[in-house]
């Protein structure tokens, strides 16, 4: 430790801070000039990632300490929350960042305005809710330099400045409000041709990210390694102190841990500078996949030292319990380089402070000032017919100028509220203030990507209440604690209405202000964000919106515009109004852009197509904001008389038809697929009537042929008294006969018609086919014998039953048995009737040694009336229903039916029956 | 010398029926049971007239008295078509085919023989 004490005169802080402070400026020019030239400085994931880390402000710098001091780890969920985000970055940043690009979103106004329907009215609240919320946080920069200024000028005194002597305070203060506003004007509003990109900016804040990590690291290296020797020698003094020891527990953080992870982690997307960095300034959407991680590990670095340095301030530095006067835990970071008199260390932490604040003034005003212009002064201004803004050549001066005027004034009024609140304020408390507003907007942002019906009265509803009780339960209690309003507004609410407390809302008491009020804020704005959205209907546009926003990643260009204004607008027209917004350069840039990527010539005269009008639109939105590009794109529809209304009504008429064609279209698709069943069904009934048909006519064939004999026999009988008795009889057992056959065949077709038609009644039993096997052979005994046919049957002694309709079994082996008959020879013919027991089915086997039919019919003798002619003389033998019937009875039963024959060896048929189940 | 027919059909009992039937009216009588029988007995030796059935097997009805028809020897046998198909479509077939007349069965023993008597005859 150095023993000599020296002074640090203001002149020399001054010095370095601005040679800091022109090196940032190289910086941002460098960066500029690069991206001018096309070769990006900051596309680059690191650089990205690093710019993000502006979410590391002052407050970070000094006040997490100083909130370490207060509940040990509860400065952590300020940090675990944007991890969390970052965690779901793939899910959530990358779908916004996706949306924002395509349609040029300038801020998380723009962002909210141009999902609920291009509503300006929403873009103004949300603009009015971040400058009001943010203002604290601005003004607590501005505390923090200003303090650490003068607390640094007093070195080695290590007493805080007098409260007592506002003048000094306020006279820094002003200074570094003055700068700030400088450097933001420089940084932000440089360029004529404003875009919503600032290369220049992004560049100088990672730098600044780089440095105020560098100089906390130093400082939390220095405190634990050379005040201490080491983590554990700190940690083991500061156990050894009780009341220090319990920072080092869970419970001195609380139960307000948990709302303040979910109040982080819905800030960092609604936190107007965030929103800047991570999607507005985002260049490349796979730089995403580096941020996820190094921007978390960054939060952690940074907060690697916070707990060492806070114990180590209390363990060495007076706290005023001695008796002595107290040094700020807020200013610990500062004071503990300055006690053990390490001027160069307590410069590099003055320089990380600066760094933090200057990098979160200068993307906070530069957004909130695009904002403010964009979503606030500009609809207004274009409203306002007697400033003839619509006749004005080149407005792109005008839009800087209200930007800058919009910095200086956010600036000023940061001031005012630091003179007047900051005093009484601790940094901790302010910040979260400021992220309970941000978190508002996060609703709408997470319902605005995710659910397609929320609606724009939903949004403002939901906002609105936030935002009024986060005013109620959060601002005006700050304003009665400066003494600004009674103080008994705090302890007994507004005119004695304990109920209205601001801190125990409707009795709900027992939590810190900050959780508090996030759960009534939140409560009440999501509630009215569901509840309006379940019952509201959203506009034609709305509509339109949501679908581009929540099916982003569906589409690939979004084409609203097209369709309804490419016959109206011609190229000049569009060129000019681009030419009021970009300037001329500019827009010979941009249309020059749009004919190459189409390899196309732009003529003034031409008319515009849809294409290019969005293409315009979205180069405006970049400028003016999504809200106003419309406008502006629509008012050069069809001369001066063609409003901005009209063109929605237009828009909202053509997807009406749209939305009409397209169920009309659907309709007719329907119709067709209908159709196409239709004919099918058709197609099928003309096949069914056809094979009825055929049906028919081979029936009555059939039935023909027996009655021909029939009545022929019987005329000649009629006719021929003569005949002698021998004839007589024969002609007479040919009636008979052919009687007989035309019965059979009678009764097989009315079998068959109702097995296929599923009307047969089956007697389902469990049937022993021993039984029904020898009840066939019976009947057919005698037919066997007058033929001398042998008939030998070989069964098992014990068949398992199976399941069946034992009467159509009987018929089906019948119907086999007299088939076989009827094809042996007489005499030598021989039938053999077998039966096998399988796993799960009886197999009965029907073989005989007639002629054996053709490989190529063994398939076809089981269909209807398909008939086997005996090979000698090429007669029918049936009636060709027999086997179809016996198929029919088979299937049903759950069986299978099939002939194995070789020709000339005879044929053998099979059938299956499955086991009765037990 | 008697006029003589050929029966050509598959069915043995209207074959013996119709035999009984022509032999009764004092023709000559050849049966033939399948359309390559009816064709061999043709060429033999001619008949007068076929009694020819449409369904019977290897070559069928309308094959034989197509074939027959296409003989200009034979253009003068009288063709009669029994057909157990009483469809239209099977008619018309077999007068395009070259059969002088076609009967349904089943048929009037009575008619048939009365209509083979007139023909065969007209024919002397």
């Amino acid at each position: 430790m150095s023993g000599t004490v020296a002074h640090l005169p203001s002149w020399i802080i001054i010095a370095v801070a601005l040679c800091y402070v022109s090196l940032l400026f190289a910086i941002a020019y460098y960066g500029d000039k690069r991206a001018r030239a096309g070769r990006s400085l900051v596309a680059n994931p690191t650089i990205y990632a690093l710019s993000i880390a502006v979410y590391c402000t002052a407050w970070t710098f000094y006040g997490s300490v100083g909130r370490a001091v207060e509940s040990g780890f509860g400065f952590l969920p300020i940090y675990l929350g944007p991890t969390l985000m970052f965690a779901l970055g793939w899910l959530v940043l990358r779908k916004i960042i996706r949306i924002s690009k395509l349609h040029r979103i300038t801020s998380i106004a723009d962002f909210i305005s141009s999902r609920y329907g291009k509503s300006h009215l929403l873009g103004g609240l949300v603009t009015i809710i971040a400058v009001v919320g943010i203002m604290p946080y601005i003004s607590l920069q501005l505390k923090a330099v200003a303090t650490s200024f003068d607390y640094l000028v007093k070195y080695p005194d290590l007493t805080p400045p007098a409260v007592a002597a506002p003048a000094v305070v306020g006279d820094t203060a002003l200074w570094v409000t003055g700068l700030m506003a400088l450097f933001s004007i420089l940084f932000g509003t440089r360029h004529i041709d404003a875009t919503e990109h600032h290369q220049g900016m992004v560049a100088a804040i990672a730098f600044e990210s780089v440095v105020k990590l560098v100089a906390f690291l130093a400082v939390g290296l220095f405190v634990t390694f050379g005040m201490f020797d080491g983590f554990g020698d700190l940690f083991g003094q500061a156990l050894a102190r009780p009341d220090i020891s319990s920072l080092m527990t869970m419970e001195s953080a609380g139960r307000d841990w948990m709302p303040l992870v979910l109040l982080a982690f819905l800030a960092v997307i609604g936190l107007p500078r965030q929103f800047q960095v991570t999607v507005v300034e985002n260049t490349d959407e796979q730089h995403l996949n580096k941020a996820i991680w190094l921007f978390p590990l960054y939060l952690l670095l940074i907060n690697l030292f916070v707990l060492p340095i806070a114990l180590a301030g209390m363990l060495v530095l007076p706290t005023g319990a001695a008796g002595g006067p107290a040094v700020s835990p807020d200013t610990f970071v500062l004071a503990l380089p300055m006690a053990a008199h390490q001027e160069e260390i307590a410069v590099l932490a003055f320089l990380g402070g600066l760094s933090a604040a200057t990098g979160m003034v200068i993307v906070e005003t530069i957004a909130l000032s695009t904002m403010i212009c964009n979503d606030l002064v500009m609809p207004i201004l274009f409203k306002c017919a007697w400033l003839h803004l619509g006749e004005r050549r080149d407005l792109s001066k005008l839009l800087l100028n209200i930007r800058r005027g919009a910095i200086v004034i956010i600036l000023g009024i940061g001031y005012f509220y630091f003179r007047l609140i900051g005093e009484s304020y601790a940094l901790a408390s302010i910040g979260l203030v400021a992220f309970a507003a941000a978190a508002q907007f996060a609703p709408a942002v997470l319902a605005g990507i995710y659910w397609k019906h929320a609606t724009r009265r939903a949004a403002l509803a939901g906002i609105s209440l936030g935002f009024v009780i986060w005013t109620y339960t959060l601002l005006l209690p700050s304003f009665a604690l400066s003494g600004w309003l009674p103080h008994s507004f705090v302890d007994h609410g507004p005119f004695g209405w304990e109920l209205l407390m601001p801190y125990a809302l409707f009795g709900l008491s027992g939590f810190d202000p900050v959780p508090h009020s996030l759960f009534w804020s939140l409560f009440a704005n999501v509630g009215a964000l569901v509840m309006v959205s379940l019952f509201d209907r959203q506009a034609t546009i709305e509509r339109i919106q949501a679908t581009l926003f929540v099916e982003v990643f569906r589409q690939q260009r979004p084409n609203v515009a097209a369709g309804y204004l490419q016959e109206t607008v011609q190229v000049g027209a569009l060129r000019t109004l681009a030419e009021r917004f970009l300037g001329r350069e500019r827009t010979d840039e941009v249309f020059t852009e749009y004919a190459q990527q189409r390899r196309m010539l732009l003529d003034a005269n031409m008319r515009a197509d849809g294409d290019l009008v969005q293409f315009v639109e979205r180069r405006l939105a970049g400028v003016i904001g999504a809200a106003s590009a419309r406008v502006m794109v629509a008012s050069t529809f069809k001369g001066q008389g063609f409003g901005a209304e009209e063109i929605m009504q237009i828009l909202d008429e053509t997807s009406q038809v749209l939305e009409y064609s397209r169920q009309l279209e659907q309709k007719s698709h329907e119709l067709e697929r209908a159709t196409a069943e239709l004919k099918a069904v058709n197609a099928r009934l003309t096949d069914l009537d056809r094979m009825k048909d055929d049906f028919l006519s081979t029936v009555t064939h059939e039935l023909r042929t027996p009655l021909t004999s029939i009545r022929s026999f019987s005329e000649i009988l009629h006719d021929s008294p003569d005949l002698d008795i021998g004839e007589r009889q024969h002609f007479l057992t040919i009636i008979i006969r052919e009687s007989e056959r035309l019965t059979r065949l009678i009764n097989q077709v009315l079998d068959l018609t109702k097995i296929e038609t599923g009307r047969m009644k089956w007697q389902m039993t469990d049937v022993d086919l021993r039984e029904v096997i020898d009840h066939a052979v019976t009947a057919l005994h005698q037919l066997f014998d007058e033929r001398r046919i042998a008939l030998e049957v070989q069964l098992p002694e014990l068949v398992p039953a199976i399941r069946g309709d034992r009467d159509q079994l009987i018929q089906l082996t019948i119907n086999l048995l007299s088939n076989a008959q009827k094809f042996c020879p007489p005499d030598v013919g021989r039938v053999e009737v077998g039966l096998r027991i399988a796993d799960h089915e009886v197999t009965v086997s029907v073989a005989d040694n007639g002629p054996g039919i053709p490989l190529n019919e063994q398939e076809a003798i089981f269909e209807k009336f398909h008939q086997v002619r005996s090979g000698q003389t090429g007669n029918p033998m049936g009636s060709g229903l027999g086997l179809a019937i016996c198929r029919g009875i088979v299937e049903h039963l759950g069986g299978r039916i099939w002939v194995r024959s070789r020709p000339g060896h005879g044929a053998t048929f099979f059938f299956t029956v499955p086991f009765a189940k037990a | 010398m008697p006029k003589s027919i050929l029966v050509v059909e598959d069915e043995p009992n209207i074959v013996l029926s119709l035999q009984f039937l022509m032999k009764k009216a004092g023709f000559d009588v050849r049966i033939a049971r399948d359309g390559e029988e009816a064709l061999s007995a043709v060429e033999a030796r001619a008949p007068d007239l076929i009694l020819l059935d449409v369904m019977i097997p290897k070559r069928d009805g309308y094959d034989v008295c197509q074939t027959v028809r296409a003989n200009p020897d034979w253009k003068n046998v009288y063709i009669i078509m029994l057909t157990a198909k009483g469809r239209d479509v099977d008619r018309e077939k077999g007068i395009a085919l070259g059969a002088n007349d076609y009967v349904t069965k089943p048929f009037s023993t009575r008619d048939l023989t009365e209509k083979v008597k007139q023909i065969l005859d007209g024919m002397s």
